[in-house]
Parts: structure tokens; C-alpha cells; sequence
């Protein structure tokens, strides 16, 4: 393989933002979930709601910190990769981010302190301020990056001299045409994956025997989340996908693995796109829904790649990371139903027994929502190509011109650093989720039953728990 | 008032003002990680928590720093970065290794500490020399010569030795018993290196960079200058002083260590805007040649100041909140 200094600067971003998204999809949807745990606690005084805080406060301060060091690499790269695009597209990304910056970025850094460690010095309704105020910090950061990552994909609002942008208007900057729809599925698409990570996990630990109380509390939570969130999704992703049929068709096309245009388009299931030959190998074809699903009609035309001459995006992986995000998504749906199912009736003492599968299942979902997330991203960026920002700039203009060596360099060194924080993380998770839960202390007679050490896991008395149970940074 | 004129310079002033910042309050983290391995098991856990409920938010001054060199000076944000892509590449890897094992070291297990601990401090020693290779890279231009090379050199030893001083200041005023006394013993050693590298950086500038020794040595400008680098020399012999001082020390005034650095460090950057301004890219482009459109720039500008003081109020009212000595870190 050629090592072209274009692809390898786009895989070094690629690289550095597809490890960043994992966390803020965390934190933005988990954050909160522990508002509502707070909330919860605060109103019925259940310790078990306390306690399902403590726990996921220490995955949430985790997520947060890799969110934090990875985010720092990615407000550097803008510069050392793409610095044409900031000398070019200054004007509108500058105030995006510097927004992100003033109102989110200090907004959730500083009250993250509050929240992780305040408890002791402030009342509890100063620590439910500041849980709030960290999760309206996520939020926010949310809104204005994805603000310009729309801008990008559906630019409005600008006028173009010598070749730089200018804002004729901020409104119509920051509410383009395809920010609603990517702010509605991403925000819903983070609930989404805490509400897995949530189930994943708290499934997990029923298995290996450490929960409590609190445990089946969470998993409920996340199961009633994911039976509302999953079909809402779907919904806004199907709105999402006409508003990029109206903008941005090549990559509708691209996405279905249409090459001709043709009315009454049928849907291509499954099937291994070649773009030499501007076909779908073994395609599965349902006749007339790739129609009917975009333009709601039987007869409906949809526009073929063959109108994008040197303007479409490379297909098989925009093809293909479609599919594994809808898939992905159905699984979500038809999970959630199924843990809604079967953890709002029957005895909760014996779900152990009597749920194995609904837990295997769960457990195996813990980071779906990565994988849709990730494959939704790779969808809508990769289907952005050629352009930067659509229709008007090219990624390959503002390529910077660092000698490939050094590219190559600094893009193993990220991957190897990332690869291993990964499993750092992962493994972590699992760390902190075999150890016994705090919550089974509500449970009187529990002790002898299960013949858990008191001193390690139940014992109510926190000052002699393990220093990672006390979770000190 | 001419918006092209002002606005521009008010983005110079807060990215200067942010940077400062940065330097105060990273500054005082770092140091404490590269600190970190010279402490006892149970000290670390301590110099740990005195940072605790800070350094998330110590760490987006940079970013607001690196932000407004984007958002207002995008021209000059890309030469810059680009020139400095493997120590900026390599300081975002240390600022990663560091920002996780903050947390990994109690959540991955025990048997894991000590490999977090030492990439903790490993992180936040790479963070600073590539810190301070960047700013000499950047004060001489750029260009990359061996004179600026051997500058960036000097100022990549002499940051850390700042950082190292600020870290051991934040402990005078954090800790007590044994850690307290360990901390001035560091101060005392960091001192001295901290303080001649100084002074050969303030020697240094001037004789690698001439339009820099004009402007402070040509009457009657060498005269109005006086103040800075006279309040930098009582800053430092007051430095000297209180850490040789038992009586200063043991009797709760320990914090005027951190204020006399402070000095320091603000002495020194209005130092640094002086030579520098009105260039961003020194010898190259001012701010004006690389400052974005006026219009974006009064748009970021109504952020900013409603922003700017909500974030300093806030800032002020957790390092209240969790003013006092440093205790375990508790999430509970």
C-alpha cells in the first residue's frame, strides 16, 4: 500500500476521533442518568439509589477523564492536520468551538470537582446544582460541536470571498438544516448508550453474584430507557435520513447502494458493494422500499451515484457501517423490550435463576452503543467525502504537508497508546464491577446467605471498605 | 472605536491571560506529578487528592488558550501548530498518559497502582519539557536554526523546574507533617535550578532575537521596564527566603511561597507580551494579518465576556469549597 500523507493525516484523525466519541457518548447520556439517581435518592430517601450513584460516579469520572485528554488532542488537530481548513473556515468553526469552550468546557471541568468530591462540603442541593450544571456542560458541548460538524455537512449562512468563509448569518449558521436531526440522534444515541453500559454491566455483575438492590434498580432504569429510547431513534434516524436525501444524496446513495438512478429503487438488504464495477455483488433485494422508506412513495426516484462523478464518497464502507448501525440498532430495540419483559414481573430474587438468557444477552450489549455510534459516525462522515465542507471544499485542500514518515510515526504511536488505554478501561470496568455491591448491605440476612466477607463488601460502615471502593482519585 | 483594532487585541490579551492561567494552575499539577515518585506510597495518595478536584479544569485553560489562537488568529494558529507538530503531538500523549492514570490508579486495581503512579509522573514530565520546548520554539520564531533549537532546549529544562517549584508550593499549602516538610526540601533543591534558568532565559532572548533587545534596551523604554524585572528579582530573593525560613514556614505562611512564583510568573509573561507584541508569529505575521473576520471576532467577543468572569466566579468558588488542607478523596 502507497502511503499517501492525505489518507494518513485522515486516519490519523479518524483515529483520534473515533477513540474521543466513545466517552462523550458516555458521559452526555450517563451524566444524566446520575442526575436522576441523585434526584431519585434525594426524593425517597432509598440508600439503594445513593449507592447506584457511588458506583456509577467512578465509571462517569473515568469516561470523563478520556473524554478530557483525548478531546485536548482533538482542539490541537485541527491545526497540525487540517490547517487549511481553519485559515479557510476560521470565521464560522472558530466561534463554534469557542463557545464549546467558554460555556461547556469550564461549565463541566470545574463542577465535575463538585460532583466526584463535594459531597462532604456542601449541602445536598449544591451537589444536585452541580451534577446539573455538569451534565447542562455536557449538553452544551454537544449542541455547539455538533453545530459545526452540521455546518459542515449542510453549510448555510456564509458568503465566500477569495475563498474563505464569512457569516452573513449566525442563525442560520448554527441552526443549518441538518443540525436538528444530527443534535436529536446523537443526544438520543448517547441515553442510548449509557442505557446498554448500565444494563451491560449491572447484568454482568448478577451473573458473577456481586449485586444487590441496587443493581436490579439500575438494570431497570436502563431497560425502561432503552424501550422508549430505541424505537424514538429509529424514528429521528429515519427523519435524519430524508433531511440527507434533501442535502446531501450522494451520500443516500452511497448508503443503499444505488448506482443509477431509478425510480421505484429497490432496497438492498445484504450485499458486497464493488465500486470498479459499479455493482452489489449477491445482492438481497427488497423491490421498491428503498423508495417507498425515503421518499414515502412506491414510484419515488432516488438519484444514483453515476449523477456524483468524482463527488461521491467511497461506497463499500458507507454501505456497510449503514448496515451494521441499523442492525445494531434493532438488536437495541428488540433487547430492550425483552429486558422490559422480563425485569418488571415475576420475583426479583429469583431473576438469577430464572432470567440467564436476558442477562447473557444483556451483557453481551454492554458497549452496542459504541458500535452504532461509531458506524453511524463512519455513515456520515466518510459519506461527507470528497468534501470538508459539502459542496464547496475539498478535504484534500487543506491537507497539511508533513512528511509521511512523521505521520506515520505519530498515527502508530496514537494507535498503540489508544489500543492500550482501551483495554485499560475496559478492564477497569470489570475491576470495579467483580467486587461485591454496596447495596446488598440494605439486605439484612443477606450475609449469611451468600456468605460475602462483611468486612469487604457489605459492611455499611464506609471507612473500612478498600481504598478503590472509597473511590479517593 | 475601531472594532478591526480593539477586537483583535482584546483575543491577544485573553489568550495571554489564559496561558498565564494555564501556567499557574497546570503548572502546580504537573510539578506535583513529576514529583509523584519521590514520595512514600500513602504521600502519593495525598499529593494525589490535593489535586484532585482541581486539574480537570486547571487543564481547559490550554484549551481556551490554544481555542482563542484559533478562533481569532486562525492564520497564525495553523503556522504554528504545523510547525510544532511532534512536540505538540508528543505533549498531547504525555497530557493523555497523565489525565487517565489520575484515574486508573485507583480503579484498576491495586496490584496496578504503582505502573499508573510512575505513568503518571512519566506523562506529566513529558508534558512540561515539550511545554517548554514549544515556547522557546515559538519565542524564537520558528525557525528551527541551532541558535533556537538550543533556546528551546534551555526553556524545555527551565519549565519543569518552574512547574516542579509551583507543585512544591501547592504542597506548603495543601499538606502538613512529614509530606510538608518533604515539599520544602523540594523546593529548596528546585529553587535554584528554576532560578538560573530563568535568568539565562531572560539573558538569552535578547541576544537571539535583536528586534527583542531593542525594544528593551533603547531609552527610555529600558527605564519604564525597570519594574518588571526588578519586581521578578525581589519576587525570587522573597522566594530564596521563605523557603529558608522555619519561622515563615511552621507558622502558616507557608501559601506566600505560591504567591511569590505567581509574581513570577505574571512578571514573566508580561515580559513575554511585551517582546512579542504586536506579532503573533514573531517576525512574520501580526495579530491583526492573522486575526479572523471582525464580525466573528464581536461574535465570540459577547461570549467572552459574559463567560470569562461566570467562569472565573466559579473557578474561585470551588477552590473555596474545597480550600483547607488536602484529605483523602472520598466520592461518597
Amino acid at each position: 500500500m502507497e502511503l499517501d500523507p492525505f489518507m494518513l493525516a485522515r486516519m490519523q484523525f479518524a483515529a483520534n476521533i473515533s477513540f474521543h466519541i466513545l466517552f462523550p457518548t458516555i458521559t452526555i447520556g450517563l451524566c444524566w442518568v446520575l442526575l436522576y439517581f441523585r434526584v431519585r435518592f434525594t426524593l425517597s430517601g432509598n440508600k439503594a439509589w445513593e449507592y447506584a450513584y457511588f458506583f456509577w460516579v467512578k465509571i462517569f469520572a473515568l469516561s470523563f477523564a478520556l473524554g478530557v485528554v483525548s478531546g485536548i488532542t482533538m482542539s490541537f488537530q485541527f491545526g497540525t492536520n487540517w490547517p487549511g481548513f481553519m485559515e479557510r473556515a476560521g470565521n464560522i468553526a472558530g466561534p463554534l468551538l469557542g463557545y464549546e469552550v467558554l460555556t461547556a468546557f469550564f461549565l463541566e471541568a470545574s463542577f465535575l470537582g463538585i460532583m466526584l468530591f463535594g459531597k462532604d462540603r456542601v449541602s445536598n442541593r449544591v451537589h444536585l446544582i452541580a451534577c446539573g450544571l455538569v451534565a447542562l456542560g455536557t449538553s452544551f458541548s454537544a449542541f455547539w460541536i455538533l453545530s459545526l460538524n452540521s455546518w459542515m455537512q449542510t453549510p448555510t449562512g456564509y458568503r465566500l470571498e477569495d475563498g474563505v468563509f464569512f457569516v452573513d448569518s449566525w442563525w442560520d449558521v448554527i441552526f443549518n438544516p441538518s443540525f436538528p436531526y444530527r443534535l436529536a440522534h446523537m443526544f438520543n444515541a448517547s441515553l442510548l448508550t449509557a442505557a446498554f453500559l448500565i444494563m451491560g454491566v449491572s447484568a454482568w455483575r448478577a451473573i458473577r453474584q456481586v449485586d444487590g438492590p441496587a443493581t436490579w434498580q439500575v438494570m431497570r432504569t436502563g431497560a425502561l430507557m432503552a424501550a422508549v429510547l430505541a424505537p424514538l431513534q429509529i424514528w429521528i434516524g429515519d427523519l435524519h435520513g430524508l433531511n440527507t436525501l434533501e442535502h446531501q444524496p450522494a451520500k443516500i446513495a452511497a448508503m443503499e447502494g444505488v448506482w443509477e438512478t431509478e425510480k421505484g429503487a429497490p432496497l438492498t438488504l445484504f450485499g458486497f458493494p464493488d465500486e470498479a464495477e459499479k455493482t452489489t455483488h449477491f445482492a438481497i433485494k427488497v423491490p421498491k422500499f428503498a423508495s417507498l422508506i425515503l421518499t414515502h412513495e412506491w414510484d419515488g426516484e432516488l438519484k444514483g451515484l453515476n449523477e456524483f462523478e468524482n463527488e461521491s464518497p467511497p461506497v463499500a464502507p458507507v454501505f456497510w457501517a449503514f448496515r451494521i448501525m441499523v442492525g445494531v440498532g434493532m438488536l437495541m430495540l428488540f433487547i430492550g423490550w425483552w429486558a422490559v419483559w422480563g425485569l418488571f414481573r415475576g420475583r426479583e430474587q429469583d431473576f438469577r435463576e430464572t432470567r440467564v438468557w436476558l442477562l447473557r444477552a444483556l451483557s453481551l450489549m454492554t458497549f452496542s452503543g459504541w458500535i452504532a455510534v461509531l458506524a453511524g459516525w463512519y455513515v456520515t462522515e466518510i459519506g461527507r467525502q470528497p468534501w470538508i465542507v459539502y459542496g464547496v471544499m475539498r478535504t484534500s485542500e487543506v491537507v497539511a504537508d508533513h512528511p509521511s514518515g512523521m505521520v506515520l510515526g505519530t498515527l502508530l504511536g496514537y494507535l498503540s497508546l489508544y489500543a492500550f488505554l482501551l483495554v485499560s478501561y475496559i478492564g477497569a470496568l470489570r475491576y470495579l464491577s467483580t467486587k461485591p455491591a454496596r447495596s446488598l448491605s440494605l439486605l439484612p440476612h443477606y450475609v449469611n446467605e451468600v456468605g460475602v466477607d462483611p468486612v469487604d463488601g457489605i459492611s455499611a460502615d464506609a471507612n473500612n471498605a478498600d481504598p478503590a471502593e472509597k473511590g479517593e482519585r | 472605536m475601531d472594532l478591526s483594532y480593539w477586537l483583535p487585541l482584546f483575543f491577544a490579551g485573553a489568550m495571554g491571560f489564559s496561558l498565564l492561567i494555564y501556567v499557574m494552575l497546570d503548572g502546580y499539577d504537573l510539578g506535583i506529578g513529576m514529583l509523584l515518585p519521590f514520595a512514600e506510597d500513602d504521600e502519593k495518595d495525598v499529593m494525589i487528592a490535593s489535586i484532585g478536584p482541581f486539574w480537570d479544569a486547571n487543564e481547559t485553560w490550554i484549551v481556551l488558550g490554544v481555542g482563542i489562537l484559533l478562533i481569532a488568529f486562525p492564520q497564525a494558529h495553523s503556522i504554528v501548530l504545523t510547525s510544532l507538530y511532534l512536540p505538540v503531538t508528543i505533549m498531547l500523549m504525555g497530557l493523555i498518559l497523565r489525565g487517565v492514570s489520575f484515574d486508573f490508579r485507583v480503579k484498576a486495581g491495586d496490584d496496578r497502582k504503582a505502573m499508573w503512579n510512575r505513568l503518571f509522573a512519566l506523562g506529566s514530565l513529558i508534558a512540561s519539557v515539550c511545554q517548554g520546548w514549544m515556547v522557546g520554539a515559538y519565542v524564537t520564531g520558528l525557525t528551527g536554526d541551532t541558535m533556537s533549537t538550543l533556546f528551546a532546549t534551555l526553556i524545555s529544562l527551565t519549565l519543569p523546574a518552574l512547574y516542579i517549584m509551583l507543585g512544591a508550593a501547592w504542597l506548603l499549602i495543601k499538606t502538613e507533617g512529614e509530606l510538608f516538610k518533604k515539599a520544602v526540601r523540594w523546593g529548596r533543591m528546585a529553587v535554584l535550578p528554576m532560578g538560573i534558568g530563568l535568568l539565562l532565559v531572560s539573558v538569552a532572548t535578547p541576544i537571539v532575537s535583536s528586534a527583542i533587545a531593542e525594544k528593551w534596551f533603547s531609552l527610555p523604554n529600558a527605564l519604564g521596564l525597570l519594574p518588571i524585572p526588578l519586581s521578578t528579582g525581589i519576587a525570587y530573593a522573597g522566594l530564596l527566603w521563605i523557603f529558608n525560613s522555619k519561622k515563615i514556614l511552621f507558622n502558616g505562611y507557608a501559601w506566600l511561597a505560591f504567591v511569590a512564583l505567581a509574581v513570577i510568573c505574571v512578571m514573566a509573561s508580561i515580559g513575554l507580551g511585551y517582546s512579542l507584541f504586536p506579532d503573533i508569529v514573531i517576525g512574520r505575521m501580526d495579530i491583526w494579518t492573522a486575526a479572523s473576520a471582525t464580525e466573528s471576532l464581536l461574535f465570540t467577543f459577547w461570549g467572552a465576556i459574559v463567560a470569562l468572569p461566570a467562569i472565573l466566579g466559579y473557578t474561585i468558588f470551588i477552590y473555596r469549597i474545597f480550600r483547607g488542607k488536602a484529605t483523602h478523596l472520598s466520592y461518597e
